[in-house]
């Protein structure tokens, strides 16, 4: 039997997969990528949340799911702009690497 | 959906999830995200959320990691030189990352509703689409369209970006 609790454990377990990428890693793109994990980390709990609290009607809760769906515009959106950041910055640059980029550290 | 699925799919997006964070390739990194996302999108799926498990498969696995890839391949990135890791910042990283996950266990196991399974679902006569269609033009009209205008500005934002300089 599967319970609610399985899966926000194992979207907890895939938040702090990214965590632990963001804070790892040093190239920026999986930074990027490892910042989409834990977007969908958050999703996978809200879609879970979402059948576990059926209406009356005996449908889930649609709610949680139209919030997932803008979720995964805003995730589509920031990966494009960061990915355009990272051409410039590779353009000017030539490093992906958030070590060599530290200009603006006090 | 019966247990023996629900933790193969979840182990190998686990897994996957965590690839992405070992490889020093990244382009090996991005196809295991793939996987990673498509494991995702059937735990989606097992949870009758039909719609978004098709539109994972469609925004992640076509849009953004054709985006990730064409990028690597444009920036022609080879494995990072094995660079003189600090470990004791990498240490740092992953206790805090580790330490997560008994404080998520904790907050779990505290939670009142999470050792039930899921109440049954009534036999529906619309499909999903035309449910979360149907809220998303009437409660969530609004946000709907500020969404649209997110859209529009990154776009134009990333036009800008990656255009090059005058010199």
């Amino acid at each position: 039997m599967v319970t609610l609790g399985d899966y926000l454990i194992v979207s907890g377990i895939l938040f702090s997969i990214g965590f632990a990428g963001v804070m790892l890693r040093r190239n920026l793109i999986i930074i990027l990528m490892s910042l989409e994990i834990m977007l969908n980390a958050a999703n996978l709990s809200l879609v879970a949340f979402s059948r576990f609290r059926v209406q009356a009607t005996g449908l889930p809760d649609y709610n949680a799911q139209v919030f997932v769906f803008f979720i995964i515009t805003v995730a589509a959106a920031e990966v494009a702009l960061g990915l355009a950041i990272l051409v410039a910055l590779f353009r000017s640059r030539q490093t992906t690497d958030v070590k060599d980029i530290s200009s603006l550290k006090f | 959906m019966s247990p023996f699925l629900f933790w193969i799919f979840a182990s190998l997006m686990l897994v996957f999830g965590a690839a992405v964070v070992i490889n020093r390739n990244p382009v090996a990194s991005a196809l295991s995200l793939v996987v990673s996302f498509l494991g995702l999108a059937s735990l989606f799926m097992s949870l009758d959320a039909f719609f978004i498990g098709i539109i994972q498969v469609l925004v992640y696995a076509g849009a953004v990691m054709v985006l990730f890839l064409f990028i690597i391949m444009l920036l022609d990135l080879r494995a990072e030189a094995r660079r003189r890791i600090n470990w004791l910042a990498s240490a740092g990283a992953i206790a805090v990352a580790l330490a997560l996950i008994p404080q998520i266990f904790y907050v779990v196991r505290h939670f009142k509703s999470a050792g039930q399974s899921f109440p049954p679902l009534a036999q529906s006569t619309t499909d999903d689409v035309h449910n979360i269609g149907a809220l998303l033009f009437s409660n969530y009209n609004l946000p709907f369209q500020i969404i649209g205008v997110l859209v529009l500005v990154a776009t134009i934002g990333v036009v800008l970006l990656s255009r090059r300089e005058p010199r």
